[in-house]
């Protein structure tokens, strides 16, 4: 079997590929957005909230990194409608991405909410600081610095997760690379074009977080 | 930051190394008689053709040709499962001798891989339900159609259709009728014997036949350049054509003859 490369047959779709990374990144962004939001909520929740609440989020939070995350996605898309929730493709992966990174982001940021020095919080309390004060301000920010390494992994997971999306006809970057390699067999090409870009992405987004995290989070 | 370059050039002669090795065998029918085994792609997804039955073992109209091949070429038949979106990539990288599996012959496959003569019959349609008006393909705007990416159904849908019409193509044959049987979709695009599965199974939905794609009898597809074993494979269909098994095969599993099948 001798491999002849043609590159060019491929590339010759980049509007395909293009679109394909533009939703790649958007459902990243999306996702990432409100995962962090709702893994800052739910932290908070498990840490400090109610006895209830600390029940009903760690049921959830154990529900969603127990289980896979396709089964997740084909739960939301194939799953709902029989509930009577029909959801877009686009809107069911972005639900499915929102819910699977909001749950890891609760555990990571809560152990740097629990890596907070007791007399920290202490000498918020005798400052006078109210309990939503201490949080935002005192325990939050040096929580998130610790935990940001672990937390920009967990976010390039999640959109190097994306890529199962396309199983439910979402048209992001392996749905583009697959629907190329089906209409011109080129295999291997495709998916060599797909893993650089995927490559690319992930880089640029680990540099963009890392350099997002210490201005608009936790300050330098 | 040469500590973050030198994974991703090692990654890269990897690459290049995984391309360079590509072995280069002699002809493939030495090497199923060699081996005693011909590995056939068959699929899994696509009842009546090939499915798996309760017991798990794939049967159908594809996995019954694929035994037919196997004991008239005197070797074991080694059934490899496959979708619609990746048997002809595993024909292209030798993860199999043979696909057979409801392939339809088209001038952008005949590049890439070669076809012996047809061995059974095969259309592909439009579906919708009862209530929802469909005479011409020009009535598919505006709707949403589910189609299996890369299958025959695929390509045709893709050349008849306006503007506007919203296709949504999915991995597989059960994941497409799964999003038109949830409701997902109001339209589905597929084989007539997928669908006369699925309407069997799902008469809530109400599906009727609404519109014909094309007629495409099934060909075996070989690997490109191996004359021999298609030569080969072609004695064998004649034959059976000849002596009725096809025939008989078609009427078992789709409840009519082969008939008149192109060469």
């Amino acid at each position: 079997m001798r491999i002849q490369f043609d590159f060019g047959a491929v590339l010759t779709e980049w509007p395909l590929l293009l679109h394909g990374i533009c939703w790649t990144i958007g459902l990243t962004a999306v996702a990432t957005v409100i995962g962090l939001a709702l893994g800052i909520a739910f932290a908070w929740a498990r840490a400090s909230g109610p006895t209830w609440l600390r029940w009903v989020v760690g049921t959830y939070v154990e529900l969603v990194r127990n289980t896979p995350f396709i089964v997740q996605l084909f739960f939301i898309f194939f799953g709902l409608p029989a509930a009577g929730v029909k959801l877009s493709p686009e809107t069911a992966s972005v639900i499915a991405m929102v819910v699977n990174l909001s749950a890891y982001a609760t555990e990571i940021i809560r152990a740097g909410i629990a890596a907070t020095p007791r007399g920290q919080i202490e000498a918020a309390q005798s400052l006078a600081l109210g309990r939503v004060q201490i949080f935002t301000r005192v325990v939050l920010p040096p929580a998130l610095a610790k935990v940001w390494p672990a937390m920009t992994g967990q976010i390039i997971i999640v959109m190097l997760g994306s890529a199962v999306c396309g199983q439910i006809s979402t048209p992001e970057l392996s749905y583009a690379a697959n629907l190329i390699q089906s209409r011109n067999f080129r295999a291997f090409e495709s998916y060599i074009i797909a893993t650089l870009l995927y490559l690319a992405l992930a880089i640029a987004l680990r540099r963009l977080l890392q350099w997002v995290g210490p201005r608009l989070l936790f300050g330098r | 930051m040469t500590f973050a370059r030198r994974p991703l050039a090692l990654g890269l002669v990897t690459l290049a190394a995984f391309a360079a090795c590509g072995v280069h065998a002699q002809s493939a029918l030495d090497d199923v008689m060699k081996a005693k085994t011909i590995r056939i792609a068959i699929p899994t997804d696509y009842p009546p053709y090939g499915f798996v039955g309760t017991d798990l073992q794939p049967q159908g109209l594809d996995i019954d040709t694929a035994r037919l091949i196997a004991a008239k070429l005197g070797v074991k038949a080694e059934l490899v499962p496959v979708t619609s979106a990746n048997r002809i990539p595993y024909l292209q990288t030798r993860k199999a001798d043979l696909v057979i599996s409801t392939l339809g012959k088209n001038p952008e496959r005949e590049k890439v891989i070669d076809f012996t003569y047809s061995y059974s019959p095969f259309f592909q349609a439009v579906f919708a339900s009862k209530g929802l008006p469909i005479k011409s393909f020009a009535d598919l705007a505006g709707k949403s159609v589910a189609v299996t990416r890369g299958a025959m159904e695929d390509q045709e849908l893709s050349k008849v259709i306006p503007a506007g019409v919203d296709v949504k193509r999915f991995e597989d044959n059960n994941a497409t009728i799964a999003a038109f049987v949830a409701g997902q979709t109001q339209v589905i695009a597929t084989s007539a014997s997928v669908a006369g599965n699925m309407m069997a199974k799902n008469p809530q939905v109400g599906a009727e036949y609404k519109l014909l794609l094309k007629d495409s009898p099934n060909f075996i597809g070989v690997a490109k350049g191996e004359d021999a074993l298609r030569g080969k494979v072609n004695e064998i269909l004649a034959d059976a054509k000849k002596s009725g098994e096809l025939d008989k095969m078609s009427q078992k599993w789709l409840g009519r003859p082969a008939g008149d099948l192109p060469q």
